[in-house]
């Protein structure tokens, strides 16, 4: 029982490690600007989700951002780009430790905190979202991909608008 | 309050005072959110218990919207007549009974003062003046009326009852968008940077349509010469703007050069956010209404969506967007209301720029309070009805209607 339990705990932290790095990457790939990369952070069929903790606690379906797969977030990467008006801004994600909630097979899930500030333009940062990502990621062959991020802001009132994703 | 400078009878140049002068919002307070008009304060699907109460904001005040145990929703200032303490502290919840916590008076659902501690005293000494009636310190009602599910509640004895408040044309499209049962699929707020009527003006404002929101003209989903009209209810208080589906034959305009990023090789990579169905006979696929003074309905393709913005002093305002679908929806429509869900909110494809300009105008306008703006899209009149949605007549509407309860 002891080994067993010693070797969950070296599996998982080896696991924690690789999904720490994970989320850093992605973070930076979003603070970087470097958003053409963002949805090859997911799998094909990956969903993708902004809401909020009283829109999640009461099981509402609809999201600020909701992407099915790959090419609507592809989409809203392009519309960003090409078609929305919006003053120019960026983030800084600082992303907690994450916590494992379930294992099964090679599918994870997972919940981890994190704060996102904004910096418009000239105007000073400002913390923008304070939430936790609810994830369940995939090992393929050695690669982890989000099947699911769902990003749950603690607040339910966003200031002016969201486009980038967090 | 600092003069207005209205020319009579004539809504087409809107002086940038109002947008930011505190003695204009005060008297906004008083004759607008606490005068003759009606107020959204939620709809009645999310209050379906006896007891359950959520708070809702009118203008500044707190207000109480609570189901009594008769199955009726009573509205009553969220102030403690005591003290003026905040009665509810939560925004919703259930409760068998009204108690400010600072004293513990008690109040009941009908907003009636039912006890006061310590009332008669602690063993014979103290209690309240003997002079003091508890009859005549109930917390403050509103006059409330549900139509179509959507509950308004006023501070006015005298307004006339909703029906008749919109008018028959305003009616018809509440009717036609909420007239079966609904439900809520999500509901959002985002603060916005502006004074409260820079967004009222943008719901009405049919002119900025495909030219601000130029997600709709890069993926070439939509135009301005779809078949349409834009209306206003007597005396242009409210408005409703819509287009149906219809061949499209102007593409002229919007190849010319001033149009920004049109381009034939863009395509959206999932169109499938965008599937729709006809949801309704008459083949509107938008309808945009506003109802006096800071409320709106839309229909947007399937995404059908009540809207709220609420002053937060005379720079600031907060504005919710309720997400709504029909109880009768498949799975298949419903899932095609969530996505199509993308282009509405905080975040929304087509709404995202409306909450940003509000802030830009804000900006823009400020240190010109002794100017004015221009509404002369459509000419000078606020005319009942134009097919042409190039037309700035319901932002006029909404400037006369503002003017005549300011005016009192």
């Amino acid at each position: 029982m002891e080994n067993n339990s010693t070797a969950s705990i070296d599996t998982d932290a080896n696991l924690l490690q690789k999904i720490d790095t994970l989320n850093r990457h992605y973070g930076n790939t979003i603070d970087e600007d470097q958003l053409e990369e963002w949805p090859t952070f997911f799998t094909d069929d990956g969903r993708y989700m902004v809401t909020t903790r009283q829109n999640h606690e009461a099981g509402m379906p609809v999201g600020l951002i909701l992407c099915e797969n790959r090419a609507m977030m592809e989409d809203r990467i392009s519309a960003l780009r090409i078609a929305n008006l919006f003053e120019p801004h960026t983030y800084r994600h600082l992303i907690d430790a994450p916590v494992i909630k379930e294992k099964s097979g090679n599918e994870y899930s997972l919940q981890t905190s994190l704060v996102c500030f904004r910096t418009v333009q000239a105007s000073g940062p400002e913390i923008f979202c304070t939430g936790k990502y609810l994830d369940r990621i995939i090992d393929d062959g050695g690669i982890l991909r989000f099947k699911e991020r769902i990003v749950v802001c603690d607040s339910e009132r966003i200031d002016t608008l969201i486009v980038i994703p967090i | 309050m600092a003069p207005l400078y209205f020319k009579p009878n004539d809504f087409s140049e809107i002086p940038y005072a109002v947008y930011s002068d505190e003695e204009i919002y005060q008297h906004e307070q008083k004759y607008l959110f606490q005068g003759k008009a009606w107020h959204f304060l939620g709809l009645d699907i999310e209050l379906p218990n006896h007891g359950d109460y959520k708070t809702m904001p009118v203008g500044d005040t707190s207000v109480i919207v609570v189901r009594n145990k008769n199955g009726e929703l009573n509205a009553m200032v969220n102030r403690c007549a005591h003290r003026g303490n905040l009665v509810c502290v939560e925004d919703h919840g259930n409760l068998d009974c009204l108690t400010c916590v600072y004293h513990n008076w008690t109040y009941d659902l009908e907003g009636k003062l039912a006890t006061i501690a310590f009332e008669k005293g602690i063993q014979g000494q103290g209690g309240m003046a003997e002079d003091f009636d508890k009859s005549c310190h109930a917390l403050q009602r509103l006059k409330v009326e549900v139509y179509c599910g959507l509950v308004f509640g006023s501070f006015s004895e005298e307004i006339p009852s909703l029906p008749e408040y919109f008018g028959p044309e305003m009616c018809k499209n509440i009717q036609r968008v909420l007239g079966r049962d609904m439900e809520i699929l999500g509901r959002f707020q985002h603060g916005l940077d502006g004074n409260w009527k820079l967004y009222m003006e943008n719901v009405r404002d049919t002119y900025h349509a495909t030219l601000l929101h130029s997600f709709m003209t890069t993926f070439r989903l939509n135009r301005l010469s779809m078949k349409g009209a834009v209306e206003v209810s007597e005396g242009g208080l409210h408005h409703l703007t819509y287009s149906i589906r219809s061949q499209d034959n102007d593409q002229g305009q919007y190849n010319a050069k001033e149009i920004r990023a049109q381009n034939d090789e863009i395509f959206l990579k999932a169109p499938e956010l965008l599937e729709s169905w006809q949801e309704f006979d008459c083949g509107t696929t938008l309808a945009i209404q506003s109802l006096f003074p800071n409320f709106s309905i839309q229909q947007l393709s399937n995404v059908i969506t009540l809207r709220l913005i609420v002053p937060k002093g005379p720079l600031k305002s907060e504005l919710t967007w309720w997400v709504l679908g029909a109880v009768e929806d498949t799975s298949e429509q419903r899932a095609m209301r969530i996505r199509q869900s993308n282009l509405v909110g905080p975040g929304g494809y087509i709404a995202m720029e409306d909450g940003a300009v509000v802030g830009w105008v804000r900006r823009g306008v400020a240190g010109a309070e002794g100017k004015k703006s221009v509404l002369a899209m459509g000419g000078r009149d606020i005319e009942r009805i134009s097919e042409s949605r190039c037309n700035e007549l319901a932002v006029r509407g909404f400037w006369k209607g503002w003017h005549g309860l300011m005016e009192n």
